[in-house]
């Protein structure tokens, strides 16, 4: 412990007096988000949406679905659509029929609207109120740059910082002290790990701050998930940087990883309605567990049992990767 | 007999295209500075790291007190690599304290520090010492946990000849205090210099063994006359005398100085520029592989 903590220590000191790292470090987060509030975070077009469940192959039938300037989208899942029509992605759920009925979200001005044009058009539909704040972009978003955040600065934190030590022939001489992997690759991971919690809770309050967002759920449960989903992330660096000693080949396995969480994992869009091969290949990055049960939690006030395989999922790869990082480090270049 | 503080038996280290080190034994007595001596590519940092237990070996064994390389000599070995970067950021004294963190028993950080001269350097960045200065930091690093058995990989390669003597100085007080130095360089002057025991390595293999004098003594009982090589005509080398040509001069090695300047008189050799002088480790080697050493 004596030996860990000496590492940890030292490489504390080293992060936080290289000030230009830990400065990029705090400032892109703010900025991506600042940037992303100000392009996202403006009034919504001024067009209904409707979603009717069952879909739309029966347009003729319904006079309502006749209407200007409503958007109508078919849904088949009747829970899918109710959540949309709950943070107001859609403005009016409609189940065709004779009589129709209809769910409306009483906070939503622009469902009172749309319903007042589908009682002229049927005033026999059957109201099914529900209610629920509207989700802004922005809101959305925000678990998702604070995942990306993360992504970033575990991955490239970690492995270029362990190969810098293994060429420069740190590792080199650490090695030839009692010093034993395990403790080594433990100090990164605590060192990487309170950073990576300190940095997301800053954001997380002072941005959070900043677009008045408010988390449906448990703060705790999102610090938990923040630890697992950073040591999973660490872990997964130090796999990549546990033996290799070129930059330009763990520099490209990196951008190989990175590129694929960031489009996959649902940083910027929601995978809804992408190809099923393409939703089974982004559950296999940790990210997109990250990010879903981040969601669940912030946007939907879901609980520990709900995100629970999420959490299976980053425990269960965190000691695989680290088990295989152990397996593969190598103190010095072959 | 004393016990061995550190056995090598029958080391063997072969890479895929060469044999680095090719069958070298030998035991390092306690309380004395053992140096492994040669040119570049002779083995000597391949067999010093094997016996640091940072290489494994291809086969063959190395023992510290008796046992395989373990637990108990990582406590109680210093090291002092030939190239060793330290992390950003750390001062001197933090770098220092890093190392002792690593080990259960040791010296007091600032006592290293005075030790090893770098009180006025204990708050400075540690990329921002000179050379002289970045060694003295490995050094005490090295000395942090008071070893038993300092390791010293060519230290003062690359240093100027100052900071080179100061070097030498701190090595020689802590030879004072009776701890095992085991010293690989390629300067001669540092072997003479400090060195109780040698090994001379050449092509992975030893060549020569034992205490500096005696290998001189046994090696040149005589005295060394050296002339330029111009100076030296080709039919000077029809005479009676064991001589030894390098790129530049030529070197007669003798039992009988009179007899010998005789010759060359007779030879009518040019001896304007004639040095006489005693032989030193370089001579041992030049002798021994017929090979000048290779800074």
């Amino acid at each position: 412990m004596r030996r860990l903590l000496s590492v940890l220590h030292a490489r504390n000191l080293e992060f936080l007096r290289d000030r230009s790292t830990l400065a990029f470090t705090l400032l892109l987060p703010v900025m991506l988000i600042i940037g992303m509030g100000v392009i996202f975070g403006g009034p919504e077009r001024p067009l209904f949406k409707v979603g009717v469940l069952g879909g739309l192959e029966d347009r003729a039938a319904q006079p309502f679905l006749a209407e200007r300037y409503i958007e109508f989208v078919g849904m088949r899942e009747r829970a899918d659509a109710l959540h949309k029509l709950t943070h107001q992605q859609i403005d009016l759920l409609l189940d065709p029929g004779h009589p129709s009925g209809y769910w409306v979200n009483t906070d939503s001005p622009k469902g009172y609207i749309v319903e007042k044009l589908l009682l002229a058009a049927e005033p026999d539909a059957q109201r099914r109120p529900v209610s629920g704040a509207a989700l802004r972009y922005v809101d959305w978003l925000f678990p998702g740059i604070l995942g990306m955040n993360m992504m970033f600065s575990c991955l490239f934190g970690v492995g270029y910082v362990v190969l810098r030590y293994r060429k420069s022939g740190f590792l080199k001489r650490l090695h030839a002290t009692p010093l034993t992997a395990f403790e080594f690759l433990s100090a990164q991971v605590l060192s990487r790990l309170g950073l990576i919690v300190f940095v997301t809770a800053v954001l997380y309050v002072g941005v959070g701050a900043l677009i008045r967002f408010h988390s449906a759920g448990s703060v705790l449960l999102l610090a938990l998930l923040a630890v697992l989903g950073a040591l999973s992330m660490i872990a997964l660096g130090l796999t990549i940087a546990a033996r290799f000693s070129s930059e330009e080949l763990v520099g490209g396995i990196l951008n190989l990883l990175t590129w694929p969480m960031m489009l996959l994992s649902g940083i910027w869009f929601s995978l809804e309605g992408a190809p099923r091969w393409v939703q089974w290949v982004a559950h296999i990055f940790p990210l997109t567990h990250i990010l879903d049960a981040a969601r669940a939690v912030m946007l939907d006030g879901a609980g520990v049992a709900q995100i629970a395989p999420n959490l299976a999922f980053l425990a269960l790869t965190t000691l695989a990767f680290l088990a295989f990082g152990a397996w593969s480090f190598r103190w010095r270049i072959d | 007999m004393t016990t061995p503080i550190i056995e090598v038996h029958e080391l063997v280290k072969q890479y895929p295209a060469t044999t680095a080190v090719a069958g070298v034994s030998f035991s390092v007595p306690p309380g004395v500075c053992f140096g492994l001596l040669g040119p570049n590519g002779a083995g000597k940092t391949t067999t010093v790291e094997i016996m640091e237990g940072i290489l494994p070996p291809t086969s063959g064994e190395v023992r510290y007190r008796g046992e395989p390389l373990g637990a108990r000599f990582r406590e109680e070995a210093g090291i002092l690599f030939q190239k060793t970067a330290l992390q950003d950021f750390l001062t001197v004294r933090q770098c220092i304290a890093l190392f002792r963190g690593l080990y259960h028993r040791g010296l007091d950080v600032e006592e290293v520090i005075r030790l090893c001269a770098l009180e006025k350097l204990a708050g400075r960045d540690s990329r921002k010492l000179s050379g002289g200065q970045q060694q003295r930091l490995l050094l005490a690093i090295a000395l942090v946990n008071d070893p038993r058995v300092l390791f010293l990989d060519e230290p003062t390669t690359g240093l100027d000849p100052q900071a080179r003597r100061n070097f030498w100085e701190l090595v020689a007080s802590i030879k004072a205090q009776r701890k095992t130095i085991i010293l690989t360089t390629h300067y001669m002057e540092e072997a003479e210099l400090l060195c109780d025991e040698i090994v001379i390595l050449d092509r992975g293999r030893i060549v020569a063994q034992g205490p500096p004098r005696r290998l001189l003594h046994e090696h040149f009982a005589e005295v060394l006359l050296e002339l330029p090589r111009a100076d030296f005509p080709a039919h000077a080398r029809q005479l009676p005398l064991r001589f030894l040509e390098t790129s530049d001069r030529v070197e007669i090695t003798t039992h009988e100085l009179e007899a010998a300047l005789r010759l060359l008189l007779e030879a009518r050799v040019p001896l304007a520029n004639l040095r006489i002088r005693p032989a030193n480790l370089e001579d041992l080697f030049l002798e021994l592989t017929g090979t000048e050493l290779r800074p």
